[in-house]
């Protein structure tokens, strides 16, 4: 990953993108914080990150939070605290929850077109597809959020007079280091299939491309989405992800977007993970190296699965 | 209650054949270890030595992967039917053979007779039947597109259930069309070993199955090795610790099956003679060599002193001795070593003020035995109620409310196994739902079925085994690479 603090600070005038402003007026630009147990705070360090555009030559978007070790461990307090309710919350009520984050974004698309577009350097047609796919994917999860126990689970027919079931059950607070390339796609390809079977989360945003995930935290809190049920932090990604792969309280931990991220080792994350013997989702790839993975293609059932844990009730039979 | 006097009822030994010293299976043949060195295998219920085995070197290890991985190819593209069929057999000879596994496994772990020939050895068997079912059906097992076997697996196993964890770990395994070497506990190597000879007699095409002895360095040499694709380990949390740490950073898979601390929680309205049989099962198992035992109970403050006086009432009959008499209920203490542990946090228990309670009972006078404890007045902060002790000790404690009893359940790193007596049905879900446990025992406790998915939450490990989950950790799914 590029650093670009070395780079010139083109400081410009910047239009709102995408709309008929007059070009007289000075745009209210916004400050872009964290999203922690349904809040927007600023970093506790009171640090903030310069963020640019992806393409030939970058331009200044924002100056984003830098989140800190206390930023991330304010999230897993928050999510610890949000996890018994969302879990509880029934399958049904879930995917309703999740349709509604897609329903939110819908209305918000032209926004999310144009900061995947400063984010990602795509063309216009290649930012609207990539939002299409986001908002699709949380359709998709939507659905499976009352279907994937019957798949995974179900009765076992033991040797015995015996009542015998296992189902698959959230692993718990879930850490998550979203994709770097992928800003907003990738985040919700990562996200969704943690908190559809009530996990809840803590994610660390796309480290050079925050914005989208950003916007995506707005979306959720005007979605229904429980305060604490996804908490989000900015900034260095190999500064937080240590802490959040040492810390007791935290579950699993997703490894996705540990590639290419310079200082950070994936390996050196999952040896720290076991220290209460978390559940990793390693990076894509072979051997040590680590790769991001399409996002466009359909899921399928891996990453929910990951963050599952299967329980087996076992009850006699008799009269 | 009056306690009946039995006279001895010592099982055969003459249906075991020993030899004075066995070498390594690799490829297919017992083979002399290069520069390992030998070590004696005792009967924990007499200190007699049974036979020396090899602590496989490094160079004993690598062996046997390369012999697993030259057998890989034609074992994985062997028909799922086929491979199926040498299943069965193993499973046929295992039952054929049932009294002579029963007899070696009491001998070399100490356990009771009655619990070897009637839980071990029987549902060994009914894994590989289980699984021999599935080697040509996993297309049909929602494991994902396309499922096929890691290559060579490496599992070390505890020593326990030595001949169950092995058929744990081997059945799902070479079903999917993976090869193993498969590591023995350093106690308890026979019944591996003798399983060797099975795999002989059914034909198993050589280096499917490799089954090295030795202790903690080969185990580590197994787990660590480059050509191991896929490692599953049955045995204390330090030590999966330890091989997550190894395996992190590269691409092998990996379950774990670790230690518990399970709370046995007990309501005033259970039927407390069936809940008392429960705790008993429970904790006093195999010893209480269970990483699912029932070693916390939790009872219901209204009723705890009824089932303290039942409890103790019962424990007074339980018989402790020859591991081969019929009659015995609990055996030997599997090593010296473990004994002294036992000894240590039960001291530990009396320091801290918990209150001891051992029936009256002679104990023969070679071998390692530990009477039946049960410990009042613990607290949660106690470490006799925070550590797994593997030893027939109980620790109880009481609530007053199930979210009481919830709150005290789950407070343990661990997330194994857990108990519930109760007559109503509503609160065994409700309880089911709130704990965090792979298995969850509802007036019933330590029931086992290769049918049932068996596996912890939290530090407890990671993965399933048994069931269709327990396939899924052996094969990999979606496109070829």
């Amino acid at each position: 990953m590029s650093t670009r603090t070395t780079q010139t600070r083109t400081t410009q005038t910047r239009k709102t993108p995408g709309k008929g402003t007059s070009p007289d007026r000075v745009d209210v630009r916004k400050t872009y914080k964290l999203y922690i147990g349904g809040a927007f705070p600023r970093s506790e360090s009171g640090r903030s990150y310069e963020v640019y555009t992806t393409g030939r030559s970058p331009k200044f978007l924002a100056n984003a939070a830098q989140g800190s070790r206390k930023d991330a461990r304010d999230a897993v307090v928050a999510a610890r605290k949000a996890q018994p309710g969302w879990a509880g919350a029934t399958a049904y009520n879930r995917g309703q929850v999740l349709y509604r984050v897609a329903e939110v974004m819908e209305s918000r698309r032209a926004q999310f077109v144009s900061e995947v577009r400063a984010a990602e350097g795509l063309t216009p047609t290649r930012a609207e597809a990539t939002v299409s796919a986001a908002i699709d994917r949380w359709v998709w999860y939507a659905g499976w959020s009352d279907k994937y126990a019957q798949v995974l689970g179900g009765l076992n027919p033991v040797a015995g007079p015996f009542f015998n079931i296992s189902a698959p059950e959230p692993t718990g607070v879930v850490a998550a280091l979203a994709p770097q390339s992928s800003s907003l796609l990738g985040l919700v390809s990562v996200l969704a299939p943690i908190i559809v079977s009530g996990n809840t989360s803590v994610v660390l945003a796309s480290q050079d491309r925050p914005v989208p995930a950003i916007t995506l935290a707005e979306a959720l809190a005007t979605s229904d989405v429980p305060g604490g049920v996804v908490n989000l932090i900015t900034g260095h990604t190999a500064e937080i992800a240590p802490w959040l792969a040492s810390h007791r309280d935290v579950n699993a931990i997703d490894l996705t977007g540990a590639a290419d991220v310079e200082g950070l080792t994936w390996g050196d994350l999952e040896a720290t993970a076991a220290t209460n013997l978390k559940r990793v989702l390693r990076p894509a790839g072979t051997t040590a190296t680590a790769t991001e993975p399409d996002f466009t293609t359909e899921p399928g059932l891996d990453r929910l699965e990951a963050f599952l844990e299967t329980k087996t009730v076992w009850h006699p039979k008799g009269r | 209650m009056p306690t009946f006097e039995y006279a001895p009822a010592p099982e055969s030994r003459s249906v075991v054949d020993l030899q004075s010293s066995y070498g390594l299976f690799i490829n297919g043949e017992f083979v002399d270890s290069r520069g390992g060195t030998p070590f004696k295998t005792i009967s924990p219920a007499t200190e007699e030595v049974l036979a020396e085995v090899c602590e496989a070197s490094a160079e004993d290890v690598d062996r046997a992967v390369a012999a697993a991985r030259a057998a890989f190819g034609s074992w994985s593209s062997l028909s799922g039917a086929d491979r199926g069929k040498y299943l069965f057999r193993i499973a046929r000879i295992m039952q054929e053979r049932a009294r002579e596994f029963a007899v070696l496994e009491s001998l070399d772990n100490g356990k009771p007779i009655k619990e070897s020939r009637d839980v071990d050895v029987p549902i060994a068997a009914a894994h590989f039947f289980y699984h021999a079912g599935w080697a040509d059906k996993l297309a049909y097992a929602s494991l994902g597109q396309n499922p096929r076997p890691h290559g060579v697996v490496g599992q070390v196993i505890p020593w326990n259930f030595p001949l169950l964890m092995l058929a744990w770990k081997i059945a799902p395994a070479l079903a999917t069309g993976n090869t193993v070497v498969l590591k023995p506990a350093e106690t308890t190597p026979l019944t591996a070993l003798l399983f060797a000879q099975v795999c002989q007699q059914a034909d198993l095409p050589p280096g499917v199955v490799n089954i090295i002895t030795g202790a903690g360095p080969t185990g580590q040499a197994l787990i660590a090795h480059q050509d191991v694709d896929k490692v599953a380990f049955t045995g204390s949390t330090a030590v999966g610790k330890a091989i997550a740490r190894t395996i992190a950073g590269t691409r092998k898979k990996a379950t774990l099956e670790l230690g518990g601390k399970a709370a046995n929680i007990v309501f005033d309205d259970a039927p407390v003679d069936q809940a008392v049989e429960g705790i008993v099962n429970g904790i006093f198992f195999n010893q209480g060599h269970v990483c699912c035992a029932g070693s916390r109970l939790l009872v219901q403050e209204s009723i705890a002193q009824e089932v303290e006086d039942k409890l103790k009432a019962r424990l007074a009959t339980l018989r402790v001795g020859d591991p081969l008499d019929k009659n015995t209920d609990i055996g030997a203490i599997n090593s010296a070593e473990q004994l002294e542990r036992i000894n240590t946090l039960v001291k530990v228990g009396e320091d801290e003020g918990a209150t001891r309670w051992s029936p009256e009972c002679e104990l023969p006078a070679n071998g390692f035995w530990f009477r039946p404890t049960v410990f009042t007045g613990v607290s949660q902060t106690h470490r006799i109620a925070q550590e797994e002790i593997f030893g027939p000790v109980l620790s109880v404690l009481t609530f007053r409310t199930p979210g009481e009893a919830v709150s005290k359940a789950n407070n343990t790193p661990y997330g194994l196994s857990a108990g519930i007596w109760t007559e109503k049905g509503s609160r065994i879900l409700w309880m089911a739902d709130q704990l965090k446990a792979g298995v969850v025992w509802a007036n019933t406790f330590n029931k086992f079925d290769p049918t049932s998915p068996f596996g912890g939450y939290k530090e407890s490990g990671y993965g399933r085994e048994g069931g269709r989950h327990g396939l899924s950790a052996y094969v990999t799914t979606g496109a070829a690479t």
